[in-house]
C-alpha cells in the first residue's frame, strides 16, 4: 500500500506481510499446515477491527475503550438475521452496517463531550452496555451464543461456504479497508483530524467545527469496526457476547500500539504479531498469560513506537 | 412484591455500594492523584480474597485469616507500585490503560498457577453463619451486616483521615494540585507508594469480605473493577465523598433494578415484552445512568480536580 519507488525496510515488511496474506491459501498446503489459512482470516478480520480503530485512537487520539461493541453490533446484526433466516448478504450487510453507523452516531455524540479519563470510560460503559445487552438476549443465546447456519449469501455472486472465495473477500475487505484509511488521512479531513489530536483548541481557534470532525471520524471507524463484525460472524459461523467483552477491545487497542499507532500499516502488523504470539504461547502453556501479560507492559514501556517505529517509521508522539 | 423483600433488597444493594466504595475509593484516590487510570485494581481485590483465604486455611480462623493478609496486601500493593506503575505515572493515559491490562492478565494467570484452578473457599465461622432479626420481620444475614457495618466504619476512619489528618491534607492537596505540592517540598514518590498501598489494601479488604460469598476465583477483579469505574466516573474523580455517595446509588440502583425493573416495566409493557426487556434493561442500567450524568455533569457529580 506504501510502497514508495525506494525500498524501505518498512515498505519492504508491508509488502511481504501483504503478500504472505494474498498467498497463504497456496502457501499453506505447500507446507502441509492447512490450519494456517484460518489463522490468517481470522488475523485479517482482526486487521480489519485495528485499522478501524487506528483511525480514531491512532489519527484522532480518542482513546476508545469500547470498539469492540462494533465488532458485536455487526456479528449480532447477521447471527440475528440468520436466526430468522434471512441470509441474503445485500440485507444483512446494508443494515448491520447501517445499525453500527447509527449506533456510533449515537454514541460518539454523547462520548465525545468528554475528554481524558472520562472519554475511555464511557466508551468502555456503552460497549459494556452492548454487551450486556447480548448476555441477557435469551432468544438469541445469550452467554452461549448463536450458531449460525449459513453464511452470508450474495445471490448466486459469490459463494461464501468456498473457502478460498471467502478468503479472498476478507483479503479484498482488508485492502479496502487499508485504502479508505489511506484516502482519509492524506485528505483535508485527515490533516484536521490530526491537527486535533496536537492541539484541539488551536484547531478550534482556526475556525474548524472539531466536534463534527471528531464525530465523523468516530462513525466511519464504527462501521468499519462493524464491517469486521460481519467478517467475523460469517467466518466462525457463531456469535456471542465474548466478543464484545471489554477485554477485547483492550486487546484491539494492544494491536494499534504493538503495530504503532498512527501509521497506516501498523494495526496489521499488530494485528498479525499478536496472533501469532497468542498461538504461540497458548501452545507452550495454558496460562499463557503469565508471559504476554509482562510482555504486554515491557512493549508500552520501551517499545513506544511499536512495530512501525522499529521499521524506520516516522516517530510520532502519543496522543 | 411485598416489603419485606424489598428491605432485603435494599440492604443487599446498600452492601454491594460499601463493597464497592472501598474498591472505589483507592481507585479514586490513584486516578485523582497521580493521574493513573489503574486496571489493575481489581487484582487488587482479588488478591486480598486468596491471601485470606490461604491464611486462613493455615491458621483455620477467618479473622486470623484476615489480619494477616491485611499488611500482605499492603505490601503487595507497594511493591506492585514501586516495580511497575512508577514508569507509568508521566506517561498517557493509553499507556496506562495498556500496561495495567497487562497486569491483570499476569495477576489472573498467576493466581491460577500458584492456587488450585478452581479457586479458594473459606468456610464462615459458625457465630458469622446465621441470620439476625431486625424488627418488623425482616432477617438478614449476619455476615452481610459485618460488611456493611465495616465498610461503614472503614468510609468513616477514611474520611477523618483524609479531613482531619497532615497525610489527608497532602492527599487532598495532590488530587487538587499535585505539582504544587511535589514544588512545596512534599516527597511526592513516598506518597504516591502510600496512597497506593492504602487503596491497595481497602480493594484487598473488599476481595476478603466477599471470599466467603462469592470464593477466591481468577478474575474475579474485573466485574467489579468496572463497577468501580464507573462509581468513580460518576462521583468526580479524585473525590473520596464522591465515591461513597455514587457507590451507594449505584449498588442500590443496581440491586434494585434487577429485582423490580421487570415488575415495574409489567405496568406499562406486555408480559412478554416486559420479560424480555426487564434483564436486559436492569444489567445496563448503571451504564445509562453513567452516561447521562457524564452527559451533564462532564466532570461528574463532584469533581475535585481544580484543572
Amino acid at each position: 500500500m506504501n510502497l514508495r519507488a525506494h525500498a524501505t525496510p518498512r515498505s519492504l515488511f508491508t509488502f511481504a506481510v501483504l503478500a504472505l496474506c494474498a498467498l497463504m491459501p497456496f502457501i499453506a498446503p505447500a507446507i502441509g499446515q492447512d490450519y494456517y489459512v484460518d489463522v490468517f482470516i481470522r488475523i485479517m478480520i482482526w486487521a480489519i477491527a485495528a485499522v478501524s480503530l487506528n483511525l480514531i485512537l491512532g489519527y484522532g487520539g480518542m482513546v476508545s475503550f469500547g470498539h469492540a461493541m462494533f465488532l458485536g453490533l455487526g456479528a449480532y446484526t447477521v447471527g440475528i438475521l440468520s436466526y430468522y433466516e434471512i441470509y441474503s448478504a445485500f440485507i444483512q450487510w446494508p443494515l448491520a452496517l447501517l445499525i453500527g453507523a447509527v449506533v456510533s452516531l449515537g454514541v460518539g455524540a454523547i462520548c465525545l463531550r468528554t475528554k481524558g479519563v472520562y472519554f475511555i470510560m464511557i466508551t468502555l460503559a456503552f460497549a459494556q452496555m452492548i454487551y450486556f445487552l447480548g448476555v441477557s438476549a435469551d432468544e438469541y443465546g445469550s452467554d452461549d451464543g448463536l450458531i449460525i447456519d449459513e453464511r452470508s449469501q450474495l445471490g448466486g455472486v459469490l459463494d461464501l461456504d468456498d473457502g478460498l472465495t471467502f478468503y479472498y473477500v476478507v483479503f479484498a475487505f482488508l485492502l479496502l479497508s487499508l485504502f479508505i484509511v489511506k484516502r482519509l488521512v492524506n485528505a483535508r479531513f485527515g490533516m484536521v483530524i490530526k491537527g486535533i489530536r496536537s492541539n484541539e483548541d488551536r484547531m478550534q481557534a482556526i475556525g474548524f467545527p472539531t466536534y463534527r470532525y471528531k464525530l465523523a471520524c468516530f462513525v466511519i471507524a464504527g462501521v468499519l469496526g462493524t464491517l469486521a463484525g460481519i467478517l467475523f460472524a460469517n467466518f466462525e459461523k457463531f456469535i456471542s457476547p465474548d466478543m464484545m467483552y471489554w477485554t477485547r477491545s483492550g486487546e484491539m487497542i494492544f494491536m494499534v500500539v504493538l503495530g504503532g499507532m498512527g501509521s497506516l500499516f501498523g494495526p496489521v502488523s499488530g494485528a498479525v504479531v499478536y496472533l501469532f504470539l497468542s498461538e504461540f504461547l497458548s501452545n507452550i502453556t495454558e496460562q499463557w498469560h503469565i508471559i504476554f501479560g509482562p510482555f504486554l507492559i515491557l512493549v508500552v514501556i520501551f517499545a513506544r513506537g511499536g512495530i512501525d517505529g522499529l521499521l524506520g517509521g516516522k516517530r510520532r508522539h502519543h496522543g | 412484591m411485598n416489603w419485606i423483600f424489598l428491605a432485603e433488597q435494599f440492604l443487599n444493594g446498600f452492601q454491594l455500594g460499601i463493597l464497592l466504595f472501598l474498591i472505589a475509593a483507592g481507585l479514586t484516590l490513584v486516578l485523582g492523584i497521580m493521574d493513573l487510570v489503574n486496571l489493575a485494581h481489581g487484582s487488587l481485590y482479588m488478591l486480598g480474597a486468596f491471601f485470606a483465604a490461604t491464611f486462613a486455611q493455615w491458621t483455620d480462623s477467618f479473622v486470623l485469616g484476615v489480619l494477616l493478609a491485611l499488611p500482605a496486601i499492603l505490601a503487595a500493593g507497594m511493591v506492585i507500585e514501586v516495580v511497575a506503575l512508577r514508569t507509568l505515572y508521566a506517561r498517557s493515559h493509553l499507556d496506562q490503560v495498556l500496561a495495567t491490562f497487562g497486569l491483570i492478565l499476569f495477576f489472573n494467570s498467576l493466581v491460577q498457577l500458584v492456587w488450585p484452578l478452581d479457586g479458594l473457599t473459606i468456610p464462615l465461622p459458625a457465630y458469622l453463619d446465621g441470620a439476625v432479626e431486625l424488627g418488623l420481620g425482616v432477617t438478614y444475614p449476619t455476615y452481610r451486616i459485618l460488611i456493611i457495618a465495616v465498610g461503614l466504619l472503614v468510609a468513616l476512619g477514611l474520611y477523618l483521615m483524609v479531613a482531619k489528618t497532615r497525610l489527608g491534607m497532602l492527599i487532598r492537596a495532590g488530587a487538587s494540585n499535585r505539582v504544587m505540592v511535589g514544588a512545596l517540598g512534599v516527597d511526592i514518590k513516598w506518597l504516591f507508594t502510600l496512597v497506593f498501598g492504602l487503596g491497595a489494601m481497602l480493594a484487598g479488604l473488599a476481595g476478603m469480605m466477599m471470599a466467603p460469598i462469592l470464593s477466591a476465583t481468577s478474575g474475579m477483579g474485573e466485574q467489579i473493577l468496572i463497577l468501580a469505574f464507573v462509581v468513580i466516573v460518576i462521583g468526580g474523580i479524585g473525590s473520596v465523598r464522591g465515591a461513597f455517595i455514587a457507590s451507594i446509588i449505584v449498588g442500590l440502583i443496581d440491586t434494585m433494578g434487577r429485582s423490580f425493573l421487570d415488575v415495574l416495566l409489567l405496568a406499562v409493557l406486555p408480559v412478554n415484552a416486559a420479560e424480555a426487556a426487564g434483564p436486559a434493561l436492569s444489567s445496563m442500567l448503571i451504564y445509562i445512568l453513567m452516561a447521562s450524568v457524564l452527559f451533564f455533569k462532564p466532570q461528574g457529580l463532584f469533581p475535585a480536580q481544580s484543572g
